[in-house]
């Protein structure tokens, strides 16, 4: 039996409570706003006993992931979380991490890379590290953030994948934002992870495996070749996990939200927290008459390209909204855009995409930006032309 | 959003400040919650404050103690941490025997 | 209180601003109501000018922004009067709740709101918390004076709250202290 609690509680402070119940065999971190929160919540619960987590407190991200990824290795169940410069920093162990197939689970409270410095909300972080072989689950409220975190567990230690996941949520947004988030029981939540059973182990003395090694050129393709395979069956593993998870909890997660879509002629595809605020522009709209609905995007990668194409089919024009740039890309657009073009070129669709970029740097996303992205979609639709590709949303131009 | 801050074409190239010293035009002195304050009738003039003031808050005039500069103190106290002179008498505005510097709380 | 309510706090980092603003969030989820809760700093630094938001709704809150026209404005920190614009984006009709010794009168003249539909609330929280808890920490107990002036969750509900959350980590007497102290916000807040 289930038993669920309410409770008022930062996003922060609910990913800490998944890794509680969660209880890791290894936390090997380093603080960093807006994701402090989590560790230091975590490593009071290390403190008064509430977990039997071995918590490392390591000199740097790098070191905190070449922790993780050696805890990992030698059998343990590993957490840990960061955020903009300190998952930059790591950037060589997530690729290590991922190819090294290891099951690690990691919160990422996005948030702006530097220069200049900035600790607010963008998520050029997470996105800049979109190849490095993680699954990128993205949370729109802590209680997502929660609910994505232990999903994250059973999707990382599934015997077909064996893949590190990263679970995000917008820095200071809902990171710092008390909001509701109910909490299940720890039993429930243990039952539901289960045990971790690694098939090999450093820790292992009686299969002796070497973790690690070195490829010359005749070996290291076909490593990578199988690497890629085993995200295009990710997405199985996903929706499958959603589905035990919707089944014992009852709270329903899928690849993708859709919001009034039914009848839509006219989408905004967002990530994360401004998917809220969206969705309250999108009903003031559907009052207003305007066949306009709404994809929030949960996985990133792997990149759901069939399903957004198949969500499309009858969309005239979307709005893809971006919450960073990809410096270089053509027009200064942004991931997510470039990413559903390809899908939706690659199957000869007809819908007209527009790109967004937002709220870099933390920058309020307020109901009246939507908007504009709403107007901007109608006038595709009315004049069969994208005017312009990519568009800005709150800069001072 | 105000109308005079710069647009992004206006915005400086990789977000350098070329106006040197610009941090003395931000007002952090509304920060404290606590304020220092000197009793010149017992300052040595020994400048050890002037030296470990973080924020270049204390002036000096001529070799000697002259002012505190509250339009930038943040009230950390630690004038008032690094003064050696102690005395028994009290204090001329504290009232209170102690240190040169002493911090008080800063009122409206 | 209906729909949803907007209320900006203004207060120094380090001094239970963003606690209290929690602490009314908590309230809220206690009468099965909606509410969210989040800071805004500027420099990451105690004592530095910080403002934190509070929604409350009988309906689910989804958007994900700043509060820009608060209905109610509170004010923990008397020395913000000068520094920080206190009134802005308040909307025409809400309310203004300052820990002052100086009557609401004086405050509304001071803010320029003579003649003004905003409600002027004042209450000594500081000399309110100095008696009570022996500390300058009047930012919690001013949800005394806020319940009062705005009634947006219940007096009593909310004191058993705090007995909750204070008695497992205080000792008895602190506990009682911290409700005396909610208690004299709430009958000595005064408008004018």
């Amino acid at each position: 039996m289930v038993v669920s609690t309410k409770m008022a509680l930062e996003g922060a402070h609910a990913s800490a409570q998944a890794m509680r119940q969660i209880n890791p065999d290894v936390v090997a971190a380093y603080p960093i706003t807006p994701q402090t929160a989590i560790v230091q919540t975590f490593s009071q619960f290390v403190a008064d006993g509430q977990v039997d987590t071995e918590f490392i407190a390591a000199e740097s991200e790098h070191g905190a992931m070449s922790a993780c990824i050696g805890a990992s290795a030698a059998g343990g169940r590993v957490m840990t979380a960061t955020a903009a410069n300190g998952l930059a920093l790591m950037w060589e162990e997530l690729y290590i991490a991922a190819s090294m197939r290891l099951p690690i689970v990691m919160s990422v409270v996005n948030r702006a890379l530097s220069a200049p410095l900035n600790i607010h909300c963008d998520h050029s972080d997470t996105m800049g590290a979109r190849d490095a072989g993680w699954i990128h689950l993205f949370s729109e409220t802590g209680q997502e953030a929660y609910d994505n975190t232990i999903q994250a567990v059973r999707i990382a230690e599934h015997p077909d994948l064996l893949t590190p996941v990263m679970v995000m949520q917008d820095g200071f947004i809902t990171g710092h934002a008390v909001e509701l988030a109910e909490i299940f029981d720890d039993q429930s939540v243990k039952d539901f992870i289960g045990a971790y059973k690694p098939q090999h182990s450093l820790l292992d003395i009686d299969h002796p495996t070497t973790f690690g090694a070195w490829d010359m050129y005749d070996y290291y393709f076909e490593h990578k070749r199988q690497q890629s395979d085993v995200l295009d069956k990710a997405m199985k593993v996903i929706v499958d996990v959603a589905q035990e998870f919707g089944q014992k909890f009852g709270r329903h997660y899928g690849i993708f939200d859709e919001y009034a879509m039914d009848d839509a002629e006219m989408a905004i595809l967002v990530l994360s927290s401004t998917a809220g605020t969206a969705r309250a522009v999108i009903k003031k709209l559907r009052k207003e008459g305007v066949k306009i609905g709404l994809l929030k995007l949960r996985v990133f990668r792997p990149f759901p390209a069939q399903e957004l194409v198949a969500a499309l089919k009858d969309i005239k024009a979307l709005a893809v909204l971006d919450r960073s740039i990809s410096f270089g890309a053509m027009q200064g657009a942004g991931p997510v855009f470039l990413e559903t073009c390809a899908a939706l070129q690659v199957a000869g669709s007809k819908t007209k995409v527009a790109d967004y970029i937002y709220g870099l740097g933390g920058r309020d996303v307020l109901p009246d930006q939507i908007e504009k992205a709403a107007a901007g979609l109608r006038e595709i639709v009315e004049t069969g032309e994208v005017k312009s590709l990519v568009s800005y949303l709150g800069l001072r131009e | 959003m105000p109308k005079q801050l710069p647009t992004w074409k206006e915005v400086s190239p990789g977000g350098i400040i070329v106006d040197p010293g610009s941090t003395a035009s931000y007002n952090t002195g509304t920060w404290r919650a606590f304020r220092p304050v000197h009793d010149m009738d017992k300052c040595t003039h020994c400048l050890i404050c002037w030296i470990n003031c973080p924020d270049s808050s204390i002036i000096v005039q001529e070799g000697r103690w002259a002012a505190f500069d509250y339009d930038h103190c943040k009230g950390c106290g630690i004038c008032a941490n690094v003064c050696p002179i102690n005395k028994d008498e009290p204090h001329a505005v504290t009232g209170k025997p102690g240190t040169v510097i002493q911090m008080v709380i800063e009122k409206d | 209180m209906g729909k949803l309510t907007e209320i900006r706090w203004h207060g120094r980092a380090g001094q239970g601003v963003v606690t209290a603003s929690e602490l009314l969030a908590e309230a809220a989820l206690q009468e099965g109501k909606y509410f969210q809760a989040f800071p805004e700093y500027g420099a990451e630094r105690m004592g530095a000018p910080i403002k934190a938001y509070t929604r409350i709704s009988d309906e689910p809150i989804e958007v994900h922004y700043q509060i820009l026209n608060p209905e109610i404005v509170v004010v923990v920190n008397p020395n913000l009067l000068g520094a920080v614009d206190v009134t802005e984006g308040l909307v025409a009709d809400g309310t203004l709740i300052v820990n002052t010794p100086e009557p609401p009168e004086k405050i509304r003249t001071r803010l320029g709101l003579q003649g003004k539909q905003v409600r002027v609330f004042a209450v000594d929280a500081t000399r309110i918390a100095l008696d009570t808890l022996g500390r300058d920490i009047p930012s919690t107990l001013m949800l005394g004076s806020i319940i009062r002036a705005a009634s947006l969750v219940n007096l009593d509900n909310t004191l058993h709250l705090v007995k909750e959350k204070l008695g497992t980590k205080l000792r008895t007497e602190v506990v009682e202290n911290n409700l005396k102290a909610l208690r004299r916000a709430y009958d000595e807040v005064k408008e004018g």
